[in-house]
């Protein structure tokens, strides 16, 4: 199949227009995070450097990033280690019940937020008498995010083989040595990748969060909604967002580099 | 130690696999399967009419006051609906931009393009559609300021908003799948088929479409399960429109049996398509 | 055989999840009279931190307007750091109230008796609390903050549900919740509701007065005939509506873009939009309103009862209680209050002490299938059948 010039042309105008579509809202955000109207009237009038200001003194957007980092970090070390255990598990071994397993850690995923925000609520605080908080907002977030590393690290282990453990056993290195030198060198860069994204999933979760955080967790994402329209925070929400969108691209491109794979896993 | 522990191991693949097992095992299936069935039993139980208590005695009520009215077939229906439309318009937008970026591009323009794409993700959901309700604004919106000169005039807030919405947020997620699956298509594929004398758009029917498949029903995994929950748009772009997660949340406070209810549609739909699924192998390409 | 691996997997696993899902639910039972719930005998220590369910602008810290801040003070004084969380409606609160892991609840008559009577409140220790004794006397032990003679909550303040119309597009100016019901409306697309099935009280009031025959005299008292006029009313109405809100801060917001040019609001929603420049006004029409009058309740499950008691204390005092009357626009409930509200005749504007203005204001109440009116001939229709309607009509 030769492309054609004018089908070139074409497609190059398509992915033209679908980025435009893509940045056209966000970079409304940015141009409002100047915005000197409290309640962004378009177009602007005037310009001012005052809400970005404001936004480096709001203690409440300082808690809330740190209790969405908080969670996102430890969302993210529980389900590194939950899916690259079940991607071991899944890709070495033959067992009943290996077909549920697949199917069931994408489950979390695949259903709808407020199915599992509902479902866990009602599990902590109905079944088992827990009061919603961190921990909470912690295991909800791990449950969805061990999908994620699991994909990566199963793609990476299939890729591997076992042709390198077998190799290292066969040289007199136990079962745990080979896992520290030569397993786990090879599989770091898509646990890196998976925990990135896992990250990412978390940082930016509202809905199971909002089912599963105390009156005293304020996430970044809840702390957005709360102030999504109080006509003295919303600019510094749009703030919080252009930095956002920014800083974004620092691990986008770290991931990209880190994998040699495509960035949805797997290259074959 | 370690090493009578290593041994021990290597000699007994069962016990390691069970090391290895019990801990994702016992989070996903008793930890996140029992809540989810906990909840569904719930949609067999009622609540005091008064208090708002729930009474734990099993009858079909729930289900029966669902099926008859007609409002809330008429919210599945909707829904179903979005959901489609949004798959369908996240396809149609997604394949050109894949194919540009995985056989057009050069492979630096290539790495520039997937994180251009994949930035918006980080970019908070909820900012995102607060971006289209400054942009979808009657009258003094984003998008009469750009489209009102050539007379196109912004749908409002209602159904459109939140196809609309919906797509713009699903987007990348479409884009990703079938990114990988077209980098996966040999190019000489392509090439032959050219040779045989098939002409372009023949060739995307018959060859690449096919082979992209698996890489479509992934992303539409996404895209439908995400909007068939979706009850966020609705609020802030969808106008007095209610989708099936508003339901389950406004009931939710009220009525959690007859949430659970509700909530066994969505719960069912997923479980059919991911079902379906399975069999096109789109679940490795994810 | 793939398939068949596969279902007797699916089989095993789920009979072991719903063997586990059956045992260990535990729940509250229906309960026909009022549960017994323990009253605080004496104030210990504040905890650190009390969490607070209140109606939005109650509970204000400067973070809204930095004028307006009668928390940070509490804080100060008596070390207990405030949590809030507006509840958007009655329903709201009542599941928030529900989870337990609330200490304080600003109720209204729609949701307070259903919280007495399924236990999520207890009695509130008036002893405990110096500044009950100056709370107006027509507001104390009242149908809904009282049961046989015990107090469960103290009085807040109460208001008015308003007809809220931009004055710059809506003319000649309202005077008859008509308005939002006129099937010809020029507004059409333009109007709002309330988002919550109390607002069906709304449409009851408006054909006690305009459809007499139907013979509504309360409009929380509904019988068959009387509940389907007034959904039927709804449903007429749908069209015309532009958003319902629950929200009051998204309702501002579309008040101020024109979204919203008419519908029913609350003062502090007009004081809000016209803070942002908004040409807007808001009045009670000829046929009267809803309305509410709040009580600031204590759960049952208290985890910080000692600050909670201190933070009623506290709003219930003169200062904050004109504090939050002045900003949320509604009359207070300390009588003591009215000298300290910046605006000398807010009490007036607010007929704090006027019973006349009260009148044909219909506080929000809890339907129940007793009529509420007297009447014992018929039976009534309850909440949770107002809920199913709502849900129908907003689904639909």
């Amino acid at each position: 199949m030769t492309i054609s010039r004018n089908a070139r042309l074409a497609l190059a105008a398509l992915m033209g227009v679908g980025l435009s579509f893509i940045y056209i809202p966000l970079s409304v955000v940015v141009i409002n995070s100047f915005n000197a109207s409290r309640t962004f009237s378009w177009p602007p009038t005037h310009f001012t450097t005052e809400w970005w200001s404001k936004a480096l003194t709001n203690t409440g957007v300082r808690e809330a990033i740190k209790w969405s980092v908080l969670a996102g970090l430890s969302a993210t070390l529980i389900a590194l280690v939950l899916g690259t255990v079940l991607a071991f598990a899944v890709s070495r071994y033959q067992f009943f019940g290996r077909e549920v397993i697949s199917l069931l850690v994408v489950l979390p995923i695949s259903l709808p937020g407020i199915v599992t925000g509902i479902a866990l609520n009602n599990a902590f605080t109905k079944q088992l008498g827990m009061s919603t908080g961190l921990l909470t907002v912690i295991i909800g977030h791990a449950t969805f995010c061990i999908v994620v590393v699991y994909n990566n690290a199963i793609a990476r282990l299939r890729r591997m083989g076992t042709s390198l453990q077998e190799a290292s056993m066969d040289l007199g290195a136990n079962g745990i040595t080979t896992f520290r030198l030569v397993t786990l060198p090879n599989l770091a860069s898509a646990l890196f990748a998976g925990g990135l994204l896992a990250f990412g999933l978390s940082f930016d979760e509202i809905v199971v969060t909002t089912f599963t955080a105390g009156p005293g967790i304020q996430t970044l994402p809840i702390w957005i909604f709360n102030n999504l329209f109080r006509p003295n925070q919303a600019p510094i929400v749009n703030v919080v967002a252009a930095t956002l969108v920014v800083f974004s691209i620092i691990p986008i491109y770290l991931s990209q580099r880190l994998s040699q794979d495509s960035t949805s896993g797997g290259r074959f | 130690m370690i090493d009578s522990l290593a041994t021990t191991m290597h000699k007994k693949p069962r016990l390691r696999l069970f090391a290895l097992l019990t801990a994702p095992v016992l989070w996903l299936v008793v930890a996140y399967l029992g809540a989810l069935a906990t909840l569904l039993v719930t949609a067999f139980f009622t609540i005091d009419s008064f208090t708002g208590n729930v009474i734990q005695e099993f009858n079909l009520g729930n289900f029966q006051d669902m099926f008859t009215d007609a409002a809330y077939k008429n919210v599945v229906l909707r829904t179903l609906g979005i959901a489609i439309a949004v798959t369908l318009i996240c396809s149609v937008l997604a394949i050109p931009m894949a194919f540009y970026m995985a056989k057009i591009a050069k492979p630096r323009s290539q790495k520039v393009l997937v994180a251009l794409v994949l930035t918006p993700l980080w970019a908070s959901y909820l900012v995102k559609i607060y971006a289209w309700r400054s942009m979808l604004e009657p009258g003094n919106g984003v998008i009469d300021w750009l489209l009102g000169p050539i007379g196109i005039s912004s749908p409002g807030f209602g159904g459109p908003a939140i196809i609309i919405g919906l797509s713009y947020l699903w987007l990348p997620y479409m884009i990703l799948p079938i990114y990988a699956g077209l980098e996966r298509l040999p190019n000489n594929l392509l090439d032959a088929s050219g040779d045989l004398g098939a002409h372009n758009w023949y060739t995307f029917r018959k060859v690449i479409l096919p082979l992209i498949f698996p890489s479509l029903v992934a992303g539409s995994m996404f895209t439908f399960s995400l909007s068939l929950g979706d009850y966020i748009t609705a609020q802030i772009i969808g106008g007095k429109l209610q989708m099936l997660g508003n339901v389950v949340y406004q009931n939710f406070s009220i009525n959690l049996p007859f949430a659970a209810t509700i909530a066994t549609i969505p719960v069912t739909i997923m479980a059919i398509y991911l079902w379906l699924v399975r069999r096109t192998g789109a679940l490795a390409s994810m | 055989m793939h398939k068949k691996r596969l279902f007797s997997q699916i089989a095993a696993a789920s009979a072991a999840v719903l063997i586990l899902a059956g045992c260990g639910s535990s729940s509250d039972s229906a309960s026909s009279g009022v549960p017994k719930v323990d009253m605080m005998k004496e104030l210990g220590a504040g905890e650190g931190q009390v969490n607070i369910v209140a109606w939005a602008g109650y509970v204000e810290n400067g973070s809204t307007d930095p004028n307006v801040d009668w928390v940070t003070g509490f804080e100060k004084e008596t070390g207990c750091k405030v949590n809030v969380k507006n509840g958007a409606t009655s329903d709201d609160m009542v599941a928030l109230m529900k989870t337990g892991e609330y200490d304080v609840v600003s109720a209204s008559g729609d949701a307070s008796l259903r919280l007495i009577y399924g236990g999520d409140v207890a009695p509130v220790n008036t002893d405990l609390i110096p500044n009950y004794a100056d709370i107006f006397d027509n507001l104390k032990m009242q149908q809904w903050n009282s049961v046989d003679g015990v107090a469960y909550g103290v009085p807040h303040g109460r208001g008015a549900n308003l007809l809220a119309y931009r004055t710059d597009i809506v003319k000649p100016a309202p005077t008859s919740w008509g308005s939002v019901f006129d099937a010809n409306s020029p507004y059409k697309g333009k109007i709002t509701a309330y988002d919550s099935p109390i607002y069906l009280a709304d449409a009851a009031l408006y054909l006690m007065k305009t459809k007499p025959e139907l013979g509504i005299k309360y409009p929380y008292a509904l019988d068959q005939t009387q509940f389907d006029a007034a959904v039927e009313l709804l449903k007429a109405q749908k069209p015309l509506i532009g958003e319902y809100w629950g929200d009051y801060l998204k309702h501002v917001a579309s008040l101020k873009s024109g979204g919203t040019v008419l519908g029913t609001t609350w003062q502090v929603n007009i004081n809000l939009a016209k803070g942002e420049g908004t040409k807007v006004e808001g009045i009670k029409p000829a046929e009267g309103s809803t309305g509410w009058s709040d009580t600031w309740m204590i759960s049952s499950k208290a985890k910080n009862p000692n600050c909670a008691y201190l933070w009623i204390n506290h709003i219930a005092s003169p200062a904050a209680n004109a504090g939050v009357a002045e900003w949320f626009g509604e009359a207070p409930s300390n009588a003591k209050s009215c000298d300290l509200t910046a605006d000398k005749n807010h009490c007036a504007t607010f007929h704090a002490a006027d019973d006349a203005y009260w009148e044909d204001v219909y506080y929000w109440n809890t339907p129940t299938e007793e009529c509420l009116d007297g009447r014992t001939d018929v039976k009534c229709i309850p909440y949770a059948e107002w809920v199913k309607a709502w849900s129908s009509l907003r689904n639909s």
